[in-house]
């Protein structure tokens, strides 16, 4: 039978009989009551990553995995610089920023260079994304440029799950939006493990047992907080966020296990081995007003506080500090910090994921 | 002129109380005669669909689409959206008005009725409520229904300001058409891309609170109580927070002529099936908790909740393969709902197949007053469904009547296979042709 189709001249003339009342059945008074289990749609299991070079979240490591970075990036570390960089010789790697950075991008560079891969920066400021190329087709353009892996810095939480799944490429996140920055959680954790474990390559679900870390700050727009908030804990230590109301929801909490929240910064202080300071994210504010000189009442770090609440912690901070907000000068240049300690350990991390991520693809490495 | 024998099926007329089977004559467009099996007198040489097995019903009226046209015919058209809406088994859409230009005008309502548009089954254009959808000036009503608009709304965007939204409420009641409100205080959801809970804090998105929803309900509400004019009807579109549920629920209560509709994607999925920034699972309002999603179940299954409607929003595929907070809002839904109505609610919730019915035909021709649709006695438009209520089948969505592909459905067992779908007596899906 042929379907039809409206053609000219079927059309009725518009309905302009008044609306009819509408039926409205009386409620019953009582509240619902719910009388069998409802049964609702599973929630199916994320395909991410694709490619098992990929490092998307700290989540995409398992403790053994997790091991084998730690163990390879000291490894990298000490080799040969020569021998090195034979690893991933003349073998392409690209640097994708739609962000400005200065230690990750760098530190992802001189790692990827110290293995002898050849390496290109595409920035959204010099490149045809300002003429309105989209990630898909960078991505693919990349990939049929030769790149082995993208390294992606990105504004928008989740963009390195849109490009791993358009190139099925190795995609190293650098960085997404308020979402993850997993090479920074890393580079913390060896950091850590170098001052209260010895610098400890092999980890396992008790490693970091006894040892509370604060994230101190602007947890809700920060990438660092969520990477290491999801990584620390899987390794025995818990994890106490400070910070005021509006830059730390209290759903953060429900983050994952070994999450707590404490509003009251000495209190932090007093119960904590590692201190990891966060930078206020102006960029991310979008409206919100904050009281600068309440924020540094209630949440700077200065010299006294440290001396009083906390004088055997680790201060870390993932850069770029804020002299005089987060943190005091003093502070940052004092023995406790390791916030220098932190830019030279993302290089021996980013080895090991850069050659990680060339090795799922095959060749050489 | 034309006629059509429907034979041998089950007819399943919820608001006529009727569930027998019963061989139906339409002629003309028009029901002329539903009678016994076999008790049709006079129908020797006419066409016949052979219903054996089947259940026959009034066709599917979709309350709430997106068919792009004027404006974004990339996306989709009024002849692929009636197309996608006949497969879905829907015999009539209201369209809303956020099209380019928007439809605030006579001119506009009646270009989309055109016969050159080309629809496969009836469009029902929902004017807006303000000028250019600003939310400031309202429209006149009077010339808008009288071209054709079935409702009124700015749906996309909230009537925020309450003056306004008073207005509305009162001129709309005036020419007897009822205003529906899209609730979301949008000063609560700046920059926000996903319901603001647990999820949206890991995946580092900006939420967008319930409350931005249901305290705008409760505003509404509040409105059309202080109105007292028994002819003031709110509607509230895409229902999907149980706080916003409960206000309706009570406002019920209190005989206000308060309704509400839901769409399958917010009855089934929760704010965890957004996964890893899967951008069709991203539409405004977003998908909400489990808590919310449970409320919206039991409030189908209990009744308050008077509609099914999908908020069918094609977007063309690059549009969607984009970074999730750059992805636009919405999803398609014409091919989806009643296959997940039957398969959820039907199937697993234990409702009755009349209900589901109801909820998609009966319930939402009432709520914007199309006579003589959503039933199929004699005299009623010969509007029907022809579907099997136990065959499962999979969604594909490569094989699509919409111009576009945003579901988060694809792959998904759907339940009940529609065989036809008729239009005024006109065959405008067949399963096998």
């Amino acid at each position: 039978m042929p379907v039809f189709r409206w053609a000219a001249g079927n059309n009725l003339k518009p309905d302009r009989s008044p609306c009819a009342p509408v039926q409205i059945k009386p409620m019953n008074a009582a509240a619902p009551t719910l009388r069998r289990p409802l049964s609702t749609p599973p929630v199916l299991p994320s395909p991410f990553p694709y490619n098992s070079g990929s490092l998307l979240s700290v989540l995409h490591l398992n403790l053994e995995e997790l091991s084998e970075v730690l163990t390879r990036a000291t490894a990298l570390e000490q080799m040969d610089p020569l021998e090195r960089a034979k690893i991933l010789a003349k073998r392409r790697v690209a640097l994708l920023f739609y962000e400005s950075s200065t230690r990750t991008r760098t530190s992802f560079e001189l790692a990827a260079k110290a293995l002898g891969a050849d390496t290109t920066l595409v920035s959204n400021l010099s490149s045809s994304i300002e003429k309105g190329e989209s990630l898909k087709d960078t991505g693919l353009t990349l990939r049929a440029l030769g790149a082995e892996t993208i390294i992606l810095r990105h504004n928008s939480s989740g963009a390195p799950w849109l490009l791993e799944g358009e190139t099925r490429l190795p995609i190293l996140n650098a960085g997404d939006g308020m979402h993850e920055h997993p090479t920074q959680a890393l580079l913390d954790l060896r950091t850590i493990l170098a001052h209260l474990r010895a610098g400890a390559t092999e980890v396992n679900a008790k490693t970091l047992e006894g040892v509370t870390v604060a994230i101190v700050g602007d947890i809700l727009h920060s990438r660092v907080a969520r990477s290491n908030m999801l990584l620390l804990p899987r390794l025995g230590a818990h994890v106490i966020l400070c910070g005021p109301k509006a830059l730390l929801p209290e759903l953060a909490a429900s983050a994952g296990p070994n999450i707590e929240i404490e509003r009251d910064f000495e209190a932090a202080l007093g119960r904590s081995q590692v201190i990891n300071m966060l930078r206020i994210q102006a960029e991310r504010l979008a409206g919100q007003q904050l009281d600068r000189d309440e924020y540094i009442a209630g949440y700077q770090l200065t010299g006294p506080r440290l001396a009083k609440f906390a004088p055997e912690a680790v201060v870390l901070h993932p850069g770029p500090i804020i002299r005089g907000l987060e943190i005091t000068a003093g502070v940052a240049d004092g023995a406790q910090s390791a916030i220098l300690e932190q830019v030279t350990n993302g290089v021996a991390i980013r080895m090991a994921v850069v050659e990680r991520a060339m090795k799922a693809q095959g060749g050489r490495a | 002129m034309t006629a059509l024998v429907i034979r041998g099926g089950l007819l399943l007329d919820p608001g006529a109380g009727v569930e027998a089977p019963k061989d139906i004559l339409i002629r003309d467009g028009h029901v002329a005669e539903v009678a016994a099996p076999g008790k049709l007198k006079g129908i020797s040489g006419i066409e016949a669909l052979d219903a054996s097995g089947l259940v026959v019903a009034p066709g599917l009226i979709d309350m709430h689409v997106h068919l792009r046209e004027p404006g974004q015919s990339h996306k989709e058209t009024i002849a692929s959206g009636t197309a996608a809406a006949a497969a879905g088994g829907f015999t009539a859409v209201a369209t809303m008005p956020n099209t380019r230009p928007v439809n605030d005008s006579v001119e506009t309502t009646r270009w989309m009725l055109e016969a050159e548009r080309g629809a496969h089954v009836r469009v029902f254009p929902i004017a807006a409520a303000t000028r250019g959808m600003k939310g400031e000036a309202i429209n006149d009503y009077a010339a808008l229904k009288s071209a054709g608009a079935v409702a009124v709304s700015d749906d996309g965007l909230p009537i925020l300001k309450e003056s306004v939204m008073r207005e509305a409420l009162s001129a709309a009641a005036r020419v007897g058409l009822c205003v529906i409100q899209h609730a979301e205080d949008t000063r609560m959801t700046q920059g926000g891309t996903m319901n603001l809970g647990p999820a949206s804090f890991r995946l580092g998105l900006r939420g967008m609170p319930a409350e931005a929803e249901t305290s705008l309900v409760e505003r509404d509400i509040r409105l059309v109580t202080e109105l007292r004019d028994p002819r003031v009807h709110l509607h509230v579109a895409h229902i999907s927070t149980a706080g916003a549920l409960a206000a309706v629920r009570q406002a019920r209560r209190n005989g206000l002529r308060v309704t509400c509709e839901v769409a399958p994607h917010h009855f089934l999925l929760t704010d965890e099936h957004v996964g890893f920034y899967n951008t069709n699972a991203k539409m405004c309002p977003p998908l909400r908790s489990a808590a919310d999603r449970d409320a919206l179940l039991q409030g189908l299954l209990d009744g308050v909740i008077d509609a099914i409607a999908t908020d069918h929003a094609p977007h063309a595929v690059h549009e969607k393969e984009v970074e999730f907070d750059q992805a636009p809002n919405g999803i398609l839904g014409l091919e989806t709902s009643f296959g997940l109505a039957l398969r959820w609610l039907h199937k697993e919730g234990k409702l009755p197949l009349s209900r589901v019915i109801s909820l998609m035909s009966g319930q939402p021709a009432g709520l914007l007053g199309m006579k003589g649709r959503g039933a199929l006695g004699v005299g009623s438009f010969g509007d029907a469904v022809i579907f099997d209520p136990k065959a499962e089948w999979s969604y594909k969505v490569a094989e699509t009547r919409s111009k576009s592909k945003n579901t988060p459905f694809d792959g998904w067992t759907m339940q009940g296979k529609i065989r036809w779908t008729v239009s005024e007596g006109r065959v405008v899906y067949d399963s096998q042709a």
